[in-house]
């Protein structure tokens, strides 16, 4: 199965976040980078898929050209072949970034478009949703549960050729979390898709992997840029944050302080 | 002018508690530009009771309904919402146009709002706290990155503004409009035009539904991290989490070592909370975790590492290591139960 799979270079941020003086980013001055949780979720669910059907995974990304060390962690994980979109390192918003990956992948023969359901750092929710309108394809998002129907695909996991003709699967079963239950939707390939974390448990990348990726050629494109009507005008870190919490004690000592506090909260009533 | 909010409803009718929340922030986008507050919903008439959507100063209110529709269908969804806010709805006495679009941003409405950004070619602005009008065609509004760890300050230009409002973030309307409650609302039903490429993905909901509590709606929460150091770990806690009337949920790092499944992590990737008491067990407090139970009423934080960033960001804190201090606790709320 021929797969694409998006994915966002984002800061890694652990304990604190902070913006620049301008409130126009984040400081990234003390971190490094990595992809969305979601999307490398997704980069596991393709590299899965190929690993069962055959295929190949393509990690494609828009972003400045140090995206391409995400896209390198990404082979390391398994993908095959790296694409970057290459900006000059503006934010682009998801209008834009939604019209550059479509002009891309839409004649790249691919059956599935894999994408993280939300990007960690904007979180706009909408990238693959227009890019799915721009291809005419179908979409589904935040899905935790992907099976393939239809063909040998589906029904023999085990096939490690890709299924061509008939034997193809045709259609994916995708399901997602509603209100403690699943809804699941029965879906025609080719398809985009949004996965959230947890479908899948991501692997560590191999030493051969790392290798692998790190001779890798990444195909470079530059895309347009066209400016969102959604404007940023300034970023905050919200006014709560910054307190000290009270200290109740230290170590088992402070078990009796511990209990009054739950029943002044009415915990224990 | 009309701001029109959809409305997601429980199984045993009524508006989701983040309906009812984005309602809220609907209702001051309105009033901010002197609109009508208009809501809509799928399903039939009385699945929304008419005088609770008075008093949330809902003016105007259809029921969206169509034969095609099997189930929750994304696209369908979002063709409904583009024909009700394109004059769809402009029968005798019908709304004025519609300035804004507003949903929750739950997985259903941040994707409706996203196909109805792609049908209408216009910017879709997801998990919103607040949006007021500045302009003809211009919103100014603040939305959540980061989950919520970050705040931005934004302007949308658009002649239909679409939000989805982050509903963890915004406060319950309390009491209600007694005047608007009076004066009724009139519910009137809306027949989308659907074709069968709307509805090709339908959902189908499983029979079977987890039960018990639920961790997004659980009044008190127990949260282990790395500090818990394993999966057999996990049985104090559980047990504490009983005592407590809560459950157990989890850091991000207890989920990528497969020590509890992914449905227990809270955070930015997980699940929101917002409990009454969130007690985080060994647990540092990295910002992808806080965004998760930064609707908690009260945060307690034990943690061997007073330095950890979950002591900056509690309420209040035990220094210990919670080997210790979790037994000892179940021990005691043991006795004082007799």
């Amino acid at each position: 199965m021929e797969i694409c799979v998006c994915v966002k270079r984002v800061p890694m941020v652990g304990g604190a976040i902070a913006v620049t003086p301008d409130g126009q980013d984040v400081d990234v001055t003390m971190s490094g980078f990595t992809v969305s949780p979601h999307e490398e979720c997704a980069v596991e669910e393709a590299v899965q898929i190929t690993e069962r059907l055959g295929g190949t995974v393509t990690v494609l990304t828009l972003g400045p050209p140090e995206a391409a060390d995400q896209l390198r962690d990404m082979l390391a994980l398994g993908a095959h072949r790296g694409v970057l979109l290459q900006t000059d390192g503006a934010e682009w918003g998801p209008v834009a970034t939604a019209a550059a990956i479509a002009e891309v992948v839409r004649n790249g023969g691919y059956e599935l478009l894999l994408f993280g359901n939300e990007a960690a750092d904007t979180g706009g929710y909408q990238v693959p949703v227009r890019v799915s309108h721009l291809l005419g394809l179908p979409c589904v998002t935040g899905i935790k549960r992907l099976d393939f129907a239809g063909g040998s695909g589906g029904s023999s996991p085990r096939a490690n050729t890709l299924p061509v003709g008939e034997d193809a699967p045709e259609r994916i079963l995708a399901g997602r979390e509603y209100r403690g239950a699943e809804e699941v939707f029965d879906v025609a390939l080719p398809a985009v898709v949004s996965v959230k974390e947890g479908i899948n448990l991501p692997r560590y990348p191999s030493l051969p992997g790392r290798l692998r990726a790190k001779r890798a050629v990444i195909e470079t494109i530059e895309p347009a840029f066209a400016a969102d009507r959604l404007r940023k005008e300034r970023l905050r870190v919200p006014a709560s944050s910054g307190k000290r919490a009270q200290v109740l004690g230290a170590g088992s000592d402070a078990v009796p302080a511990l209990v009054d506090l739950l029943d002044e909260l009415g915990i224990l009533s | 002018m009309t701001v029109l909010c959809l409305l997601e409803t429980e199984a045993g009718g009524g508006a989701i508690d983040a309906s009812v929340r984005t309602l809220a922030v609907a209702r001051a986008l309105a009033s901010s530009a002197g609109e009508e507050l208009a809501a809509a919903w799928f399903g039939p008439a009385v699945a929304v009771d008419g005088e609770a959507l008075a008093s949330a100063g809902v003016a105007r209110a259809w029921a969206i309904g169509s034969e095609r529709l099997a189930g929750y269908a994304p696209l369908a969804w979002a063709r409904a919402l583009a024909g009700l806010s394109a004059g769809g709805a402009g029968k005798p006495g019908g709304g004025g146009p519609v300035s804004a679009v507003v949903a929750a941003a739950t997985d259903r409405g941040n994707e409706v709002l996203a196909h109805l950004g792609a049908i209408t070619g216009l910017p879709m602005a997801a998990n919103c706290v607040s949006a007021a009008r500045t302009g003809p065609g211009e919103c100014r509004l603040v939305r959540q990155r980061w989950a919520g760890s970050l705040l931005e300050d934004a302007v949308l230009e658009a002649p239909l503004a679409l939000l989805t409002v982050a509903a963890d973030a915004v406060e319950v309307p309390a009491g209600g409009d007694a005047a608007g409650r009076a004066a009724g609302v009139s519910i009137e039903e809306y027949a989308p035009e659907l074709t069968d490429g709307d509805v090709a993905v339908t959902a189908a909901v499983s029979a079977e539904r987890r039960t018990g509590i639920s961790l997004a709606s659980a009044r008190v929460v127990v949260g282990g991290g790395r500090g818990v150091g394993g999966p057999e770990g996990f049985a104090v806690l559980e047990e504490l989490a009983g005592l407590l009337g809560g459950v157990v949920g989890v850091s991000r790092v207890v989920t990528s070592e497969g020590w509890r499944p992914h449905r227990q992590q809270v955070g930015q990737t997980g699940t929101k909370i917002t409990p009454e008491l969130y007690l985080a067990c060994g647990i540092s407090g990295a910002i992808q975790h806080m965004a998760g139970c930064q609707g908690a009423k009260t945060i307690v934080a034990i943690n061997t590492d007073a330095g950890a960033p979950i002591v900056a960001k509690a309420d209040y804190a035990v220094i210990g290591d919670l080997h210790q201090v979790i037994p000892a606790l179940v021990a005691a709320l043991r006795e004082r139960r007799g």
